[in-house]
């Protein structure tokens, strides 16, 4: 099949590479621009291990063939690390409240709970947990993950100076 | 997981794309969201020559709501539903059953039109058009036609839209203020396809029913909303019974999923005679 010139926008910074139409998003992050974060965790769109932020929408790169992608803005949990290279809130979030063990589903979680915080800033645990339905994990069992969702958003809504106060207050709150 | 190779067209109108359909006959097919579609290729349970994705046809989107119908266009997603502004509001059943269906990843990409045009019964839009009666406006070389969701359903995977036709929109007639609704779907867990689910609409001294996964293709039951609309429970439930036809699978055997059935439609009635006024 002909190879197609693939042109997009990851984490910033436009990339392209030749690849079959066919090629799996997902593979094309992973073996052509080595973004191996994130992962592969079935072949039948279940488990959002492989979630990336494409055009403002969570999506299964499993799920997406290159040829669909071509020119998109793509974030994946690379790209959710501050400037300066430290963690971002999310990140340092799980970090804290311990919600990831292996950490194979955590690059999918992190990117999607990115973009559920996006369109709903003060989920309750309810719409966090119907929000992160797309991404299964096996080691946590889910509820350190809800509490680092929460207190992210604890986070990420107080205004700069008093963040570390409001975000702990919520988990308390949560917990 | 590997889909074998293929062609791949972005054509940005719908006369383009019927183009490339009649050019490849059987070898081509249209992709919308990929969320049924590419699952299969990954399987190779489909192999096709050239996929002819829709994205880039701004015909195939948009939600319009006036002169007393919704028009879907085919590329509206299951989120684009779920968020959009007035269609909570004119159509909530929609929404409702919107929400039961996948997850968010897969909200965001599959569209309605590849819900109802992709002929598994496991898909839940499907008895839901027919419930609300929608039509399907389908475009191919000759022409456009419309036909009833209620007919458009012939086998699993078989419908009445031709090979080299394109689903492009779907048109409901807004249901009268006061009318009852629901979408009540038994499920083993998020994202899975129903064990059994119904769609009632109910107010105005008439009614709707229909079921979706208990048979090859959704079954709306034209007695079970008659029997419905004259207030009889039992006899609507009894209907609807007589008119599915379940296989035996992983969500259980024929009994259970009878069973099943009975209690999701009671419930939908329940609740849909509830919000009724």
């Amino acid at each position: 099949m002909t190879k197609m010139h693939v042109k997009l926008n990851v984490n910033g910074r436009a990339v392209e590479g030749l690849s079959e139409p066919r090629t799996l998003l997902i593979h094309f992050l992973r073996e052509n621009l080595r973004i191996t974060g994130p992962h592969i965790g079935c072949e039948t769109s279940h488990c959002g291990a492989c979630t990336v932020d494409m055009n403002g929408r969570s999506v299964k790169s499993c799920t997406v063939f290159v040829a669909q992608a071509d020119g998109a803005e793509i974030t994946t949990v690379e790209g959710l690390v501050n400037e300066d290279g430290s963690l971002g809130v999310i990140q340092e979030m799980f970090r804290e409240h311990h919600g990831l063990q292996c950490g194979f589903c955590t690059p999918g979680m992190i990117t999607r709970a990115h973009r559920l915080l996006q369109e709903n800033p003060t989920p309750t645990e309810e719409e966090v947990r119907f929000g992160m339905a797309g991404n299964l994990c096996r080691c946590t069992g889910y509820q350190n993950i809800v509490k680092a969702i929460l207190a992210s958003a604890g986070k990420l809504n107080a205004p700069p100076s008093s963040s570390e106060a409001v975000g702990h207050e919520k988990v308390k709150a949560a917990e | 997981m590997i889909p074998a190779g293929f062609e791949y067209h972005r054509p940005t109108d719908i006369a383009s794309a019927i183009g490339i359909l009649q050019q490849h006959g059987d070898e081509a097919r249209v992709i919308a969201g990929g969320h049924s579609l590419i699952p299969m290729m990954k399987l190779r349970m489909a192999d096709l020559a050239h996929l002819v994705d829709l994205q880039a046809i701004d015909d195939l989107r948009g939600i319009e709501i006036a002169g007393g119908e919704v028009r879907i266009a085919a590329m509206v997603t299951q989120h684009e539903m779920i968020t959009h502004e007035g269609l909570g509001t004119a159509l909530p059943i929609l929404r409702e059953a919107a929400l039961q269906i996948a997850d968010p990843q897969v909200r965001y990409l599959g569209t309605v039109g590849g819900n109802v045009a992709n002929g598994d019964p496991g898909n839940d839009m499907p008895g839901l058009m027919q419930c609300v009666d929608a039509r399907f406006e389908l475009v191919g070389p000759e022409g456009t036609r419309e036909v009833a969701a209620r007919a458009f359903y012939e086998a699993a995977y078989f419908t009445a839209r031709g090979d080299e036709e394109i689903l492009t929109q779907i048109r409901i007639p807004l249901p009268a203020p006061g009318n009852g609704y629901a979408y009540e779907k038994q499920k083993r867990k998020i994202g899975d396809y129903a064990t059994a689910a119904a769609a009632v609409l109910i107010g105005h001294g008439t009614a709707s029913v229909a079921m979706t996964n208990l048979a090859d293709t959704p079954i709306w039951s034209e007695d079970a909303g008659t029997a419905l609309a004259d207030g009889d429970v039992e006899g609507a439930v009894a209907a609807m019974l007589g008119a599915i036809d379940p296989m035996a699978d992983n969500r259980g055997p024929v009994a259970f999923k009878k069973h099943v059935a009975g209690v999701i439609l009671r419930r939908a009635i329940a609740r849909a005679q509830q919000r009724a006024g």
